[in-house]
């Protein structure tokens, strides 16, 4: 069975065409990444989740985060639902854990940047 | 009058990367003003991942992208104004300014690089139909509200135009709780990256309304519904209505170059881009008057904004180290068959450094199809492409062995082939 992705590793949105029998041989990629997403895509598709959590005493009332790698597509509300929760207080560096190991994914939510 | 070798006019990823590159090449006094109050400009409300593959090597969010650069900026001590508005800027490269601090001032500089980057088309400029409730604004404006300051403009949302704006503001208000009823694009393909449509909409289950527009805005003091109906060549088609109940309509329906100071100021504009007309210096018609990123043509991607700053930057050292040569025996890069436009428009064989990287767009979508590149009846390549789209800009490169001195003009045309 050959399934049709667009690869979304880097912006070039390389058109794939992966033999699901053929050990997922992909064609129409520029480079490996689309060797390795066409197979997670297909069998556990995962994402970074970006958003912001409440913070006091910075410029703005909003600190970006993010999760420094990926996580499960199934639990990205959950992820959403466990930033929702959180407030910091300035000084933020970026980079600084907001949450470790978010829902066991051995996966923080990190600042995106310093406030 | 304060003299600065440089001023370079907007503090985002443009003015950042020309003005670090300056500064590196040896030029020292580089005066950035920026408007905000803080250097990054839109990139500190893109908190989404996908920045910096080709810069960096990793993907970062906007806010990342942009704090790299401004420390580097602060390392390197670069003089920079915040909350500084431009006012003017004269063709003898005199800049006027106001702050709130010194008031109204005017300096003068040697050269000045134009870095104020774009804006978005909002209900103005579509002639949008129906009332005019409230609930209806640009999907930056949303982001901004929702990423800065942490305020969710809507809960039942639909989008007109599909521009990456646009997409990244569904997902983001979705995860937000929102709910996002579709997205609906006049053109017969999307204006977004494909990586956007698939992790954006195909993610979340967005339905994509391709060739359907909003034909109707219904409510008094807040938006309360709106008709969206199929086009055919941009001609509703009776009989196709779909009515949405919705709180809020975001606008996606593209970026315009901020050139109001550059026009004032006499530089010529192209009519495609909206951006000034460059030569292969990234120079304006006004000498020793640069411009790059959005204000010159919207990018697709913030890293090649930040490649083609790098690359205005060392102009500009060459034409303070008076190694740019002026002339009138201009190369014109011209737009033919199948293509919107070309960056640079010109080029100065004595000045070309190579390998060049031409920047170009095609107007419409190409299935396996070649860029043909030709020097009057003479082609000098083709280059073979089974995907182009308007919303994907296209570069091919100009080297030694492609240029000779009895150009003529450089004419680009998308053949298909049968």
């Amino acid at each position: 069975m050959i399934e049709k992705l667009i690869c979304i590793a880097c912006p070039m949105g390389c058109h794939l065409e992966v033999d699901v029998e053929d050990d997922y041989r992909v064609e129409g990629n520029q480079c490996n990444r689309g060797v390795l997403y066409a197979k997670k895509e297909l069998t556990n598709p995962t994402r970074i989740v970006t958003s912001t959590v409440v913070i006091k005493g910075g410029i703005y009332r909003r600190l970006p985060v993010k999760t420094n790698g990926e996580v499960s597509k199934k639990l990205i509300f959950k992820v959403m639902e466990e930033i929702n929760k959180v407030e910091v207080s300035s000084p933020i560096k970026c980079g600084d854990v907001i949450i470790k190991n978010v829902l066991n994914t051995n996966i923080d939510v990190v600042a995106s940047r310093s406030m | 009058m304060k003299q600065y070798d440089v001023v370079v006019i907007g503090g985002g990823s443009a003015g950042l990367a020309a003005a670090l590159e300056i500064k590196k090449q040896g030029i020292d006094h580089v005066l950035i003003l920026e408007r905000d109050a803080e250097l990054g400009g839109i990139l500190l409300q893109c908190i989404h991942n996908g920045f910096g593959l080709k810069v960096f090597k990793e993907e970062l969010t906007g806010p990342e992208y942009a704090e790299r650069f401004v420390q580097e900026l602060l390392e390197m001590g670069i003089e920079y104004k915040l909350n500084s508005m431009v006012t003017k800027l004269n063709p003898d490269k005199t800049i006027e300014y106001a702050n709130v601090n010194e008031g109204f001032v005017k300096i003068s500089a040697r050269a000045v690089v134009l870095a104020m980057g774009c804006y978005e088309r909002n209900s103005g400029s579509i002639s949008i139909p129906g009332n005019r409730p409230s609930g209806v604004l640009t999907a930056g404006s949303a982001q901004k509200y929702l990423n800065i300051d942490g305020y969710l403009v809507g809960k039942r949302v639909f989008i007109l135009g599909s521009g990456d704006i646009g997409l990244i503001m569904a997902r983001r208000m979705t995860l937000e709780g929102a709910k996002v009823l579709g997205v609906a694009e006049v053109l017969p393909f999307s204006g977004g990256l494909k990586r956007n449509i698939v992790q954006c909409l195909d993610d979340y289950d967005i339905p994509l309304y391709l060739s359907h527009t909003v034909t109707d805005i219904i409510g008094e003091s807040k938006v309360e519904k709106i008709v969206i109906s199929q086009v055919d060549n941009f001609v509703p088609i009776p009989g196709t209505e779909k009515t949405f109940e919705i709180d809020t309509l975001l606008l996606s329906v593209g970026l315009v170059p901020e050139n109001s100071l550059s026009e004032r100021c006499g530089i010529i504009l192209d009519k495609k881009t909206k951006g000034p007309v460059v030569n292969e210096s990234y120079q304006t018609n006004i000498e020793g008057i640069f411009a790059c990123g959005n204000v010159l043509h919207v990018h697709d991607l913030v890293d090649f904004v930040t490649e083609e700053s790098r690359k205005a930057g060392r102009s500009v050292v060459r034409y303070l180290n008076h190694e740019l040569n002026a002339t009138n025996n201009m190369i014109n890069v011209l737009p033919k068959n199948g293509v919107s436009y070309l960056l640079p428009q010109e080029i100065n064989l004595s000045n070309l450094v190579t390998p060049m990287d031409i920047f170009m767009r095609v107007n419409k979508e190409f299935k396996n199809a070649e860029i043909v590149i030709s020097n009057g009846d003479t082609v000098i390549k083709r280059i073979k492409k089974k995907h182009l789209a308007p919303a994907e800009m296209e570069k091919f490169i100009l080297k030694d062995v492609d240029l000779t001195g009895d150009m003529i003009d450089i004419n680009v045309a998308i053949e298909v082939q049968s």
